[in-house]
């Protein structure tokens, strides 16, 4: 039991998922920019060209239509590779390759021919990068039947969920959010597979539930440490995935609590947390004492400037408001 | 022959860029952390050049290496580097930074840190151009690495069809790099073909390849090109190749190469150290400076004089910026819709 306690950071999690799964299995490779030597612009690819070499993680030039295109063609020839596309905010130029064509060959073919392939990608605001390298994108593919979505907020479920997503038989899009590279905790050593499409509750409450992606699980959970101190007690879930959806836990959460604020870090308007809200009200709904309500990014830009770019963040101080309202 | 007045007016405002951006990372080592800068050290003689052959009509597109370029084209540097430090008064109330600096008034379109992106906006303004027919072109500059993207053949392709009034100025600051990867440097020019010009060369567009150090070379070509393209024989690409600044870096350049001492246009004795062959063979200001001096057209006490208005207008912009308050939250929220 020792050893489930050590504790890494989120993004050595994600780097040793890669390179279990690619010690396993030889038909894998890593292909992206400045992914080889470099080791990734955030050291997110530390020390596996080192390990596998040339051929098995490959540097592109900065071309993400070709490279996302190549992935694709490998994944139908029955290879499982990983291709990184630095920041979300550059899926704009793979979105042929990606809904056309890798959503949509597994069941236009009838069920021929599969595409395993991970997609992995940074969102996330912070450290003024500006309005290209601070989006959150994942609700545009979302929308697409064939993709997966995964969104790890924890080091431990980064490496299971990334397992997961290797050995999956379909595209799957894998947001990290960069913010949370460095986050520490225990990640349990060898094998270790977090299924897509199963929620996790980080905290057990009664009064309100609150639903939360990646990086803002820990705003969720800075929230209900402050609700706990106003008597309120709110339970914290994590989907990990955005698709598949584990609805009966999070319907089964709220059903307890009566009430559900969903936080986001992507825009607020037309979002993920829309969704989710009314799938737990329609689920939910003989049992909810209050509407559910939406927390994401306001509907602009990512602007660059320091204090601009911090309004683009939900905050603790934003959900307790929201929670607040809800008892009126 | 450049004449005397274009020659100093393309000195100075060489000499401006290269003080405006060693602020910048004086700035970023002192006041500012976060955050990506590309300063344009070594391609000083590419903007300057070119935008002294523009008129004000010209419309521009430029990248996230765009210092240089909004500030010879006459841009107020108290508020570009206010924008560059997030400010409220820079040009665009700090939501763009030093990647998306852009000044609507100097004629630039757009400024994208999307790599590639200002090709494929770059022939919307030649057909503007055209349409209106008044002699305007358009000038898109690009690193080496716009070209790895698929919009620069679309778009190349389409200028070339349609005969639009566009240069297209690819920066390759990308020359002599070999082990940028092992220094955690982009690696750049990843392109199969040798020459970047044999790109759009296959579309049937005419194509140059400039030392892109020399103010002399750039403006041979760049006059010519910019000749045809106000007379209809369009469009036309220069590949613009500078020697790689020691001190790029890929989010925090680093000033390796010193503060420029001008003493090395008259005395290249002086020049010593790690950096000297860069400095001697490929700083643009440096060259430039030698070239005019040797020709008798500046003084050494003119370039003294120079230097010192060139440095006070630089501190009267950092003193600017940085009395510039940082935007306030709330003002963030307006202006998503015209």
């Amino acid at each position: 039991m020792q050893q489930t306690e050590r504790q890494i950071s989120l993004k050595a999690a994600v780097i040793e998922a890669i390179a279990e799964e690619f010690r396993r299995d030889p038909e894998t490779f890593y292909i992206g920019e400045d992914v080889g030597v470099a080791e990734g612009i955030f050291k997110q690819t530390q020390g596996l060209h080192a390990e596998f070499g040339d051929r098995r993680v490959i540097d592109t030039p900065i071309s993400e239509a070709g490279m996302f295109g190549l992935t694709v063609g490998a994944a139908v020839a029955g290879m499982r590779p990983v291709v990184e596309i630095m920041f979300s905010d550059f899926l704009t130029l793979v979105m042929d390759q990606l809904v056309n064509h890798a959503a949509k060959i597994h069941y236009l073919s009838g069920g021929g021919f599969r595409v395993p392939l991970v997609l992995r990608t940074a969102i996330g605001v912070g450290g003024v990068l500006g309005s290209t390298h601070s989006q959150t994108l994942y609700a545009w593919p979302a929308h697409v039947p064939g993709l997966k979505l995964a969104a790890p907020s924890t080091p431990a479920d980064a490496k299971g969920l990334m397992t997961a997503a290797i050995r999956d038989d379909n595209p799957v899009l894998y947001f990290e959010d960069r913010m949370t590279y460095n986050l520490k905790g225990p990640v349990p050593e060898g094998e270790h597979i977090v299924e897509l499409g199963v929620a996790d509750i980080k905290r057990k409450g009664s009064d309100v539930t609150l639903i939360a992606f990646s990086r803002m699980v820990h705003v969720a959970l800075e929230a209900a440490d402050a609700l706990a101190a106003k008597g309120i007690s709110a339970e914290v879930v994590d989907p990990r995935s955005i698709v598949p959806l584990d609805t009966e836990t999070l319907i089964d959460s709220v059903a307890r609590t009566g009430r559900a604020v969903v936080i986001d870090g992507g825009h607020e308007s037309y979002g993920i947390g829309a969704e989710v809200a009314a799938t737990v009200s329609e689920g939910a709904f003989d049992y909810l004492d209050a509407p559910v309500m939406r927390i994401g990014a306001p509907h602009n830009p990512v602007p660059c400037s320091k204090p601009l770019e911090a309004m683009m963040v939900p905050s603790a101080d934003q959900v307790v408001a929201k929670v607040e309202r809800m008892y009126g | 022959m450049i004449d005397s007045a274009q020659a100093l007016a393309i000195f100075e405002s060489m000499l401006l860029i290269r003080r405006f951006e060693e602020t910048v990372i004086d700035l970023w080592a002192t006041v500012e952390t976060e955050g990506h800068r590309h300063v344009y050290i070594g391609q000083e003689a590419v903007g300057a050049t070119i935008m002294e052959l523009l008129r004000e009509d010209d419309l521009i597109l430029t990248t996230h290496r765009n210092h240089g370029h909004v500030l010879a084209r006459g841009a107020d540097p108290g508020r570009a580097l206010a924008e560059i430090l997030g400010r409220a008064d820079g040009f665009n109330k700090g939501r763009g930074g030093s990647a998306g600096l852009t000044v609507r008034a100097a004629g630039f379109l757009a400024t994208t840190g999307q790599v590639g992106g200002g090709i494929g906006l770059g022939i919307g303004a030649a057909q503007a151009q055209k349409i209106r027919g008044r002699g305007g072109i358009c000038v898109t500059f690009f690193g080496d690495g716009g070209l790895e993207e698929g919009i620069g053949f679309e778009a190349m392709n389409i200028a070339a069809l349609y005969s639009q009034p566009v240069l297209l100025v690819c920066e390759n600051n990308s020359v002599g790099v070999t082990t940028g990867r092992a220094q955690n440097e982009w690696s750049s020019s990843s392109m199969a073909a040798e020459t970047l010009g044999d790109i759009p060369r296959a579309l049937g567009i005419a194509t140059e390849v400039v030392a892109g150090e020399s103010v002399t070379d750039v403006h041979e070509a760049a006059s010519r090109l910019i000749g045809d393209l106000r007379e209809g024989r369009a469009p036309a690409f220069i590949e613009m190749r500078t020697r790689r600044w020691p001190g790029s870096r890929s989010f925090n350049p680093q000033l390796v190469t010193g503060v420029t001492d001008l003493d090395g246009v008259w005395d290249p004795a002086s020049v010593t150290g790690e950096h000297a062959d860069w400095i001697n063979r490929y700083d643009p200001v440096i060259g430039y400076g030698r070239d005019l001096f040797r020709q008798g057209r500046i003084s050494r006490s003119e370039i003294v004089a120079m230097n010192e208005r060139v440095c006070r207008t630089v501190e009267a912009a950092r003193e600017f910026a940085l009395a510039s308050p940082l935007p306030s939250a709330e003002s963030g929220l307006t202006g998503t819709f015209a």
